[in-house]
């Protein structure tokens, strides 16, 4: 699925990736964990194609193709797709005609012709049950409003609506309450096939207990300097990063 | 005085043509505005409400005028594919500044109301046409309009009687249609009689690949309780200039709604005037541009409450492309004693590119101690993080940009009133953005 190779990248004059190394198999749920400032959103936004960002060195590999080389829609036609940490309200864009942009547009990707008005208003039906989000946040503009849950809850229904293979779910489980984060991970469950993978950025293991990860990673300084089985979250729960940093020889 | 110099040479080898294919309405006041226009000239960009518009300039090259009104052939239907379609409407067609009897609705206006040519009417009925010509529009104070009228021999008139509301729209498609480069003066008056109501919607249109030099001046007198609607739509091309004066005058009590809509132009200044001159009247002016390549488009307004109890509430938005330059610049004079006055004014822009110019002014003169106004204006850029977002979902730099544009402009055109034509202006403001603009003929080269 993802492959990551000595990736480094900065914004502005500021490395903040300094050589990552990861793979993702088709089918995997990854956790990233790490303290505050090592690099995971960064990481998460360098793989979407965010243009405040500058790869300096490395590659990227998603299914075969060189993905630093594409632009960011095409990342999306591909099958990647983020669940923002802060996702963005965009006044006087209605839900409506956004999810019909991009899903007409990864169909023209596709080479498939776009959906009519009733097929899409049912996928929409459809999908908003995965998430029980209200049908009147679709009538409303992008995100605008939403409470910091709808928000979330709006980012995994997106991602049901266009099906991606690499999800990346940024954060997904804060500001959330524990019933909002039960129906994100059901939501994000559902979805799961033998074919599609998950990248999960937490701080929390509470997720990780919904959303049940098989390799956990910790990322620190712009380096991934711990991997391990689903244990290990419950140990940085209990013990905090001190004990990594020290088996690092940074403490 | 060198722009002015053809105009007032014309004037003086032409003036017996001109006055030959008039009427005694507009001659009576031809020759005063010929002496006002002599006297103030062009407005140059130093007079403040022009500082960002260079009229002498445009002024300047020799256009052809058909002052013999010879009938230029034309099949208004053919020369105008009609972009506003399933619009119930009244139809009716002005070709250059005359208006096309030939084509007229079927369907009979409420009685009493009259849609007709100004010199026709003014001819008949000179009692009523003389009460209001040039009385709204004062020569004495602008060149531009002392020189429409002393060149214009024809144009509309509008004519609602007291009590009568008409309830099917009104539209007037406004066609330059010459073989070669042309100047027309058109004339439009609009007379809404106490208590009566009527909505008009004006589009302008260039059927030729021709320059065109188009100067109007509307006149709009809303009696007491009366309520006017007046939609003007440009979708003019790129060789086309267009002036425009529109001086509203309404009563105690009258509703005003007045929008302009400049979808594709060349150059373009829109000049409004609106005065209050009795209590309890409300209006509504609102703008939308939408501007690429090298469009120019200059809105100038002014909102004088003379009196007090009266709602004024403006709202233009602007998106610019390319090289396109827009201007902005609005006053709102509230007079001594114009107590409980409301006035909210602004000014949204975006610029899409570092090239593109907005020049915005709002401006708020107080004399009234006991009011509630406001104004702003802002200048922004897209926003890049949503543009970003869009483009994780999928859809391409180039449509996320075309939705958020759109999402910009719509707040004008969800303020309008006339809902058919709120829908109609979704569709081809869309259609704008994309560039696919079912344009007039004469539009091949603005692509």
């Amino acid at each position: 699925m993802l492959e990551i190779k000595n990736l480094h990248a900065k914004i502005g004059d500021k490395e903040i990736l300094r050589g990552i190394n990861l793979t993702v198999k088709d089918g995997e749920t990854h956790a990233i964990m790490g303290p505050n400032g090592s690099g995971k959103s960064t990481l998460s936004a360098v793989l979407v194609g965010n243009p405040l960002y500058e790869v300096t060195e490395g590659e990227v590999i998603f299914n075969g193709k060189n993905l630093l080389e594409m632009s960011p829609e095409d990342r999306a036609h591909e099958g990647l797709f983020l669940s923002f940490q802060y996702p963005v309200e965009i006044p006087g864009v209605s839900m409506n005609n956004f999810m019909k942009a991009a899903i007409n547009e990864k169909r023209k990707y596709e080479g498939k012709e776009p959906l009519t008005a009733g097929e899409f208003l049912k996928l929409m039906k459809e999908k908003r049950k995965v998430v029980e989000l209200d049908s009147k946040l679709a009538s409303r503009s992008v995100n605008e409003g939403f409470s910091g849950g709808e928000k979330k809850r709006n980012e995994i229904f997106q991602m049901a609506m266009l099906e991606p293979k690499l999800s990346i779910l940024d954060e997904t489980d804060s500001g959330l309450d524990v019933d909002a984060m039960r129906i994100v991970a059901e939501g994000v469950n559902k979805m799961h096939t033998p074919e599609t993978s998950t990248i999960v950025i937490t701080h929390y293991e509470r997720l990780l207990d919904m959303i049940k990860p098989s390799v956990v990673h910790v990322l620190y300084k712009g380096r991934i300097v711990k991997t391990e089985g689903p244990e290990l979250a419950k140990e940085i729960e209990t013990r905090g990063y001190d004990w990594i940093k020290e088996e690092i020889g940074e403490l | 005085m060198q722009s002015e110099k053809q105009y007032i040479d014309l004037y003086g080898e032409c003036r017996d043509m001109l006055r030959k294919h008039s009427c005694e309405v507009m001659n009576a006041v031809r020759d005063e505005a010929f002496e006002n226009f002599k006297r103030l000239g062009f407005p140059t960009k130093k007079v403040e409400r022009y500082k960002y518009t260079d009229i002498p300039s445009l002024f300047e090259p020799d256009y052809g005028l058909n002052i013999n009104r010879l009938e230029i052939p034309v099949d208004p239907y053919k020369a105008f594919k009609c972009d506003v379609p399933n619009l119930s409407t009244s139809l009716y067609f002005v070709v250059n500044d005359s208006f096309y009897d030939k084509a007229l609705p079927k369907k009979e206006l409420p009685e009493g109301v009259i849609v007709d040519s100004l010199a026709r009417i003014a001819a008949e009925k000179p009692e009523l046409i003389s009460r209001y010509y040039a009385k709204i529009a004062k020569t004495e104070e602008d060149g531009i309009t002392a020189l429409n009228t002393m060149l214009a021999q024809d144009g509309l008139l509008i004519y609602v009687p007291k009590g009568t509301v008409v309830d099917r729209a009104i539209q007037v498609i406004n066609i330059l249609r010459s073989d070669v480069d042309l100047m027309v003066n058109r004339r439009v008056l609009i007379i809404v009689e106490d208590r009566a109501e009527i909505k008009l919607l004006f589009c302008d249109h260039a059927a030729d690949d021709r320059r065109f030099l188009a100067t109007q001046v509307i006149e709009a007198y809303v009696g007491e309780n009366a309520g006017l609607d007046l939609y003007c739509l440009e979708e003019t091309h790129a060789k086309n200039v267009r002036v425009s004066n529109v001086f509203i005058s309404q009563q105690a009590n009258s509703r005003v709604n007045h929008n302009v809509i400049t979808l594709h132009n060349g150059t373009t200044r829109n000049r409004t005037d609106l005065a209050f001159e009795g209590e309890g009247a409300e209006c509504n002016l609102a703008g939308c541009v939408i501007a690429d390549k090298d469009q120019h488009v200059d809105n100038n307004t002014l909102i004088d409450h003379k009196v007090g109890h009266c709602t004024s509430n403006e709202l233009y938005k602007y998106v610019l492309d390319e090289n396109a330059v827009g201007a902005f610049a609005g006053k709102v004079l509230v007079r001594h004693g114009a107590q409980h006055t409301t006035s909210q004014e602004t000014n949204q822009n975006l610029c899409t590119t570092k090239t593109a110019r907005m020049f915005t002014q709002p401006m708020l003169e107080i004399y009234a101690d006991d009011v509630k106004c406001a104004h702003g204006s802002t200048v922004g850029q897209l926003n890049d993080a949503a543009l970003f977002y869009m483009q994780q979902r999928g859809i391409s730099k180039k449509e996320a940009k075309l939705l958020l544009e759109f999402a910009f402009i719509n707040e004008v055109i969800d303020h309008m009133k006339l809902e058919p034509l709120r829908d109609r202006l979704h569709y081809l403001v869309e259609k704008r953005f994309r560039g696919e603009l079912n344009k007039c003929e004469g539009c091949k080269l603005c692509k």
